[in-house]
């Protein structure tokens, strides 16, 4: 009986192994592909971005559940702020956004706050606040419509947009 | 207390009910629902034709009891037997049902009845029987027109609930919710409102903007409501039977996650403004509005408890969302969650004693109800998503939505209405006619 057992056991033990091993390969591919695009879980990579002017990105992304800008999205901000001096006609609004894995009425907030940290940021770089409006859309509308970190992460976004 | 109370009602009442008569009880998961027989309700040969012309219903009689059977079966509490078993034709039960055929079949009830058609209304009169004491537990009668044939089948439903759990039922009631369709990237959302079983769908906004959150007000027939109008997301104000609608407010921002007060003449919700967001009310009938909570964090998704006296919300001042509490002048601001993860959404129940709540803990979302000091939390469902609960009047049942994880591609995107028991049992998916989210109960229409 408690030979039997331990057989048991070793067997269990055993298939977990194997089932580790095969996940961890896997994993490492999936980070692997992941990690060109992603910094923490902030996303760097170009493929939702639009540009509002040459070199101009018209986004800056988020960690979860986060509202501080990083560094590259503080360049981008520099850059838009750069731009808007240079186009004093042009007013913009900024749309924050949030991932799905939050409740909605939490997440409509949360992009009103990322959305007003990017405002903040332009308007210390000289753009006044009547030229800039903020909407937020929580998770309302997002770029990627996938269920993973790498779709989360394009999709915790404050997105400028030329309002005229 | 509760319990005490509770014994007391029993010791006082336990002779009585020796005498007679079953009895159902709904406070714990009910794994043995009662039999019970739903006769169809009889009816003759002239009113038939007379609905068959109206209502364009062959009879009327058997749709009635059938919406009584669909309520009842649904609320887990009953197991309606299967008509072919029955013995005694419909108009002969109802004047005197033979008891022994009902026990043979192992019905511990039996609801039968009549319509008839008089003076151009529908009158119908049913009776509940309780077979194994032999004897009527109820008998009620009553008229009103043809067009409200469903509605009598959910007060019929009602009334047998009541008799037979103690607690009042909750048939007679409607749903608004959010109708959604499309890719998930750019999902078109139209207000809809249906019966609580799924009859009766109208959509109420044409999809032109988006709209999010409708809740109902608990003593009339107004919803309040997010609308994205002219791109600019505002509470509103529907009134569902004259369509008129109005912005809520003047407020220098977006408003957001309102509710009614329980008297239905204010309205709490949030203002986010400068990125951080406060809980306002507004009073409906001289549009005062009062600021109630006052930090630099984000304060939402606020509930009234039943009395008025108390609000329960969600913060995230500790860092995370957390449920808080506080009284409704927005003095003694209490954190009542302290589980593993982060919690939102609280709704008060409309009994008082419990806050449901979502709960999303190491990637999973659940839904779960405390009491309301925080203590003896229930978790009652875990999904990949799922947010929103919505009590049922009586406080038995909560609906939420649900949404599935799509695969690699972003496909497969769905969001469903979902009921569950107070108890954590009789989980059940709530047919709508597009996808569906953000579900809000509405009162007892009657009474």
């Amino acid at each position: 009986m408690i030979l039997s057992k331990i057989y048991k056991n070793t067997l269990l033990i055993l298939a977990a192994c194997l089932v580790l091993t095969a996940c961890a390969t896997k994993k490492e591919v999936a980070i692997d592909k992941i990690q060109g695009q992603m910094q923490g879980d902030v996303y760097t990579g170009t493929d939702s971005v639009e540009y509002l002017a040459d070199g101009v990105p018209d986004r800056v992304f988020f960690a979860t559940n986060e509202t501080i800008l990083t560094t590259a999205s503080r360049e981008t901000l520099r850059a838009q702020a750069a731009w808007l001096r240079k186009n004093s006609s042009i007013n913009v609004v900024l749309e924050g956004h949030a991932d799905e894995r939050g409740t909605r009425e939490y997440n409509l907030a949360l992009g009103e706050r990322r959305a007003n940290s990017a405002k903040d940021y332009l308007m210390t770089y000289g753009i006044s606040s009547d030229r800039i409006s903020v909407l937020s859309y929580g998770k309302e509308r997002p770029v990627d419509a996938g269920s993973n970190p790498l779709a989360w992460s394009k999709n915790r976004r404050s997105v400028t947009v030329k309002a005229n | 207390m509760k319990k005490n109370f509770l014994i007391l009602f029993l010791i006082t009442f336990f002779p009585l009910k020796v005498l007679a008569l079953i009895e159902v009880d709904i406070t714990r998961g009910n794994l043995n629902p009662l039999p019970l027989a739903v006769s169809p309700l009889s009816i003759d040969d002239k009113s038939k034709k007379s609905f068959e012309k109206i209502l364009r219903k062959e009879n009327i009689g058997s749709e009635i009891s059938t919406i009584v059977e669909n309520n009842l079966k649904t609320s887990g509490l009953f197991n309606p037997l299967s008509k072919e078993a029955f013995l005694q034709a419909p108009d002969i039960a109802n004047l005197k049902p033979r008891f022994e055929d009902w026990n043979l079949i192992k019905a511990q009830a039996l609801i039968t009845g009549k319509v008839t058609y008089v003076d151009e209304k529908l009158r119908v009169e049913f009776r509940l029987w309780d077979i194994l004491a032999a004897k009527e537990m109820m008998a009620l009668a009553f008229t009103t027109v043809p067009s409200n044939w469903r509605r009598v089948g959910h007060i019929i439903s009602d009334k047998v609930y009541e008799r037979l759990t103690g607690e009042k039922g909750y048939f007679d009631t409607r749903i608004i919710y959010v109708a959604e369709e499309g890719p998930k990237t750019q999902r078109k959302k139209r207000l809809a409102i249906m019966d609580q079983d799924g009859a009766n769908n109208k959509f109420l906004t044409l999809g032109n903007e988006l709209v999010l959150t409708p809740r109902f007000n608990p003593t009339s027939q107004m919803v309040t409501y997010l609308s994205y109008f002219k791109n600019l997301p505002r509470v509103y104000l529907l009134d569902i039977e004259t369509g008129t609608q109005e912005v809520v407010g003047d407020f220098p921002g977006m408003t957001f996650a309102p509710r009614f007060s329980p008297d239905g003449k204010k309205i709490i919700m949030s203002l986010a403004k400068d990125g951080k967001s406060d809980i306002y009310t507004m009073d409906l009938e001289n549009r005062l509005v009062e600021k109630i909570t006052n930090h630099p964090s984000i304060d939402t998704s606020p509930s009234y408890s039943p009395n008025g006296k108390f609000i329960a919300f969600n913060s995230d001042r500790s860092g995370y969302q957390q449920i808080y509490i506080m009284k409704s002048d927005g003095s003694n601001v209490k954190r009542i969650s302290f589980g593993n993860g982060i919690y939102g959404t609280p709704v008060w129940s409309p009994r008082g004693d419990l806050i449901a709540f979502t709960k999303l803990h190491k990637g999973k979302f659940y839904i779960g109800v405390m009491r309301t000091d925080g203590k003896g939390e229930r978790l009652l469902t875990e999904n990949y998503y799922q947010e929103a609960p919505s009590w049922s009047p009586n406080g038995r049942v909560l609906i939420f939505y649900r949404e599935t994880k799509t695969n690699a591609k972003g496909e497969g995107f769905s969001a469903k209405l979902w009921s569950i028991d107070l108890t954590g049992y009789n989980e059940r998916l709530v047919e709508t006619q597009t996808d569906a989210s953000d579900p809000s109960w509405s009162s007892l229409l009657s009474n």
